[in-house]
């Protein structure tokens, strides 16, 4: 799904936010990124998404190389990918309906299919009954998931997340995470990027660790399986038993 | 294509919805667009109704024609029926000596003195009334130079130099009015574009967020044209009210000067035609302006 090649990029400030990252992942994969702030975890999600390019190295998405992707394709291509940002980026003088619809009034999907699409996306963040509501006068969390509905609203292959449980407690930070996995259980590929250690313990997914924007743990795709976290007891167990 | 006609639709009607939650400054920049069409409407309404008027005067241009002394009435009667054969005469009167001379009498008020000359000092004339078709000033001055070649024709008078120089100032208002124009239609497309780029930078985390989930350069700018085209139709419309009120304030005035030369002139308003064409004028400019801004200032605004 995506494969970094000896991918560069420096800032034109000189910054240089990732060197030599070379990593795979696979199709239906849930991925962490993790590492401190300033590693280069936001970096690597932009390439993804092609709000950056790399300065260096080869980046394939979806079987698309994204040095062969023009200005003029680059809406396209992110039609394909559904993002989730900290902030939750939504337009707050617009209701939760139309946040959400938004991505399918760009991809022009006809008003009535609109309708139903937007409604069953919220149902999965169980917001249906709010799409009326002005984003501000939901909950920071709920805001949240009216970000997660928009970026799965048109059912991307690939959901990407920038530090999705930032502002959130840790209780609605598992609730997100658990979405997300849902959204991966039929077949999404995930990629969040997050350094909230307490939600990371949680979730023993595989875990891309960037240093100083250099990979210092590729994972292991192989030996991470996230089917033992569908079963609540071994959450439980996991919460409770590890005292660190 | 119902669907893209329905899109099209929402964004026209979504983007009035958002000029109209700014009701005075939308009013605002359509009083600025409106006064800058209304300048050059004006001018060209009053323009037109000067050369109306001028061609109403035109067409009861008379030449006078006075034959030689001497001339025996029946060569005048031929000469005025020979003048009247020519296509682009519409009339042609003979006024003989006596008749001049006794309309000379009652008109002058010497006509006692006049009546003590023993001879009649006046020739025979011919009033020539060119048809409307043939009222250029060249066709005129052709006319006449035919006239001035026929025998016993002794004097002919044209009286179009001022017309001619009525025409030639009118000619040159025009032309000033097509500059003038072109001028304000710039300012036109200046402060629509500008509006645009205005609302480009209030709206900068809006397009950002749009151009993130995937939103094309013609999406993200499709709303800014139905602005731009709002803002050009709204200014039309206030100019033709402007041009209405300006008329109709100056028909008054304009009436009695006219009624003190005897005409019963009347200004009259924007027709059909060019209403039509102001509006859609407008409208273009409006589209025309905020295409340029959008397109311009949205490539600029890139996700970070
Ligand atoms: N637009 C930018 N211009 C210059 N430097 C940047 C820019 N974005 C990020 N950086 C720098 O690149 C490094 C990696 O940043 P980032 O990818 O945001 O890391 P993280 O998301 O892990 O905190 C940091 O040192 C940051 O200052
Ligand atoms: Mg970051």
């Amino acid at each position: 799904m995506i494969r970094f090649d000896h991918v560069y990029k420096r800032y034109p400030n000189g910054r240089e936010a990732l060197s030599n990252v070379s990593l795979e992942v696979a199709r239906g994969e849930l991925v962490f990124v993790t590492g401190h702030s300033g590693a280069g975890k936001s970096s690597l999600l932009k390439l993804i998404a092609l709000i950056e390019r790399p300065t260096r190295g080869q980046l394939i998405v979806n079987g698309q190389n994204v040095a062969g992707v023009s200005r003029r394709k680059i809406p396209a291509f992110r039609r394909q990918i559904g993002m989730v940002f900290q902030d939750h980026k939504l337009l707050y003088d617009r209701t939760v309906f139309d946040n959400v619809a938004l991505p399918l009034v760009i991809a022009g999907v006809r008003t009535k299919e609109i309708g139903k699409r937007v409604r069953a996306a919220l149902d999965q963040v169980g917001l249906l009954g709010r799409e009326q509501c002005l984003p501000l006068e939901l909950s920071t969390g709920e805001q949240q998931r009216v970000g997660i509905a928009r970026a799965v609203v048109s059912k991307p292959p690939l959901l990407i997340a920038d530090e999705p449980t930032g502002n959130l407690d840790p209780d609605l930070s598992l609730e997100v995470m658990n979405l997300f996995r849902r959204f991966n259980e039929v077949g999404v590929t995930v990629l969040i990027a997050s350094h909230d250690l307490y939600l990371l313990d949680r979730f023993p997914v595989r875990r891309i660790r960037l240093e100083n924007g250099r990979i210092v743990d590729p994972g292991n795709a192989a030996a991470d399986d996230a089917a033992p976290l569908l079963d609540p007891r071994k959450l439980l167990e996991r919460e409770h038993g590890a005292p660190s | 294509m119902i669907a893209w006609l329905t899109r099209h639709l929402q964004t026209l009607v979504g983007s009035l919805g958002r000029l109209s939650q700014q009701k005075f400054s939308t009013f605002l920049t359509m009083l600025v667009i409106g006064i800058a069409l209304a300048l050059p409407t004006c001018l060209h309404v009053l323009v037109t109704n000067a050369q109306r008027a001028t061609g109403a005067w035109h067409r009861a241009l008379e030449i006078s024609v006075f034959l030689q002394p001497q001339t025996p009435e029946t060569e005048a009667q031929q000469l005025a029926d020979r003048i009247s054969k020519r296509r682009d005469v519409a009339q042609v009167e003979l006024i003989t000596a006596a008749k001049g001379l006794e309309e000379f009498q009652r008109q002058s008020g010497f006509g006692e003195a006049l009546a003590a000359l023993n001879e009649n000092p006046l020739p025979h004339a011919l009033l020539v009334r060119p048809d409307g078709a043939y009222t250029s000033t060249d066709h005129l001055a052709e006319l006449a130079a035919w006239i001035r070649e026929l025998p016993s024709v002794d004097i002919v008078q044209l009286d179009t130099g001022w017309v001619e120089r009525l025409n030639a100032i009118l000619e040159a208002i025009s032309r000033a009015i097509v500059i003038a124009t072109a001028l304000l239609a710039l300012g036109v497309l200046v402060i629509v574009g500008n509006t645009i780029r205005l609302d480009i930078q209030n709206r900068r985390a809006e397009i950002e967020i749009t151009k993130l989930v995937g939103g094309s350069d013609g999406f993200v700018r499709r709303p800014f044209l139905y602005s731009g085209l709002w803002y050009g139709l709204g200014g039309a419309v206030l100019a033709w009210l402007i041009t209405a009120l300006v008329v109709s304030a100056l028909r008054d005035p304009v009436g009695r000067i006219a009624s003190l030369y005897g005409s019963s002139f009347e200004l009259a308003s924007l027709d059909l035609g060019t209403s039509t064409k102001l509006l859609l004028t407008g409208a273009a400019l409006g589209w025309i302006g905020s295409f340029l801004s959008a397109t311009r200032h949205l490539r600029d605004i890139e996700p970070s």
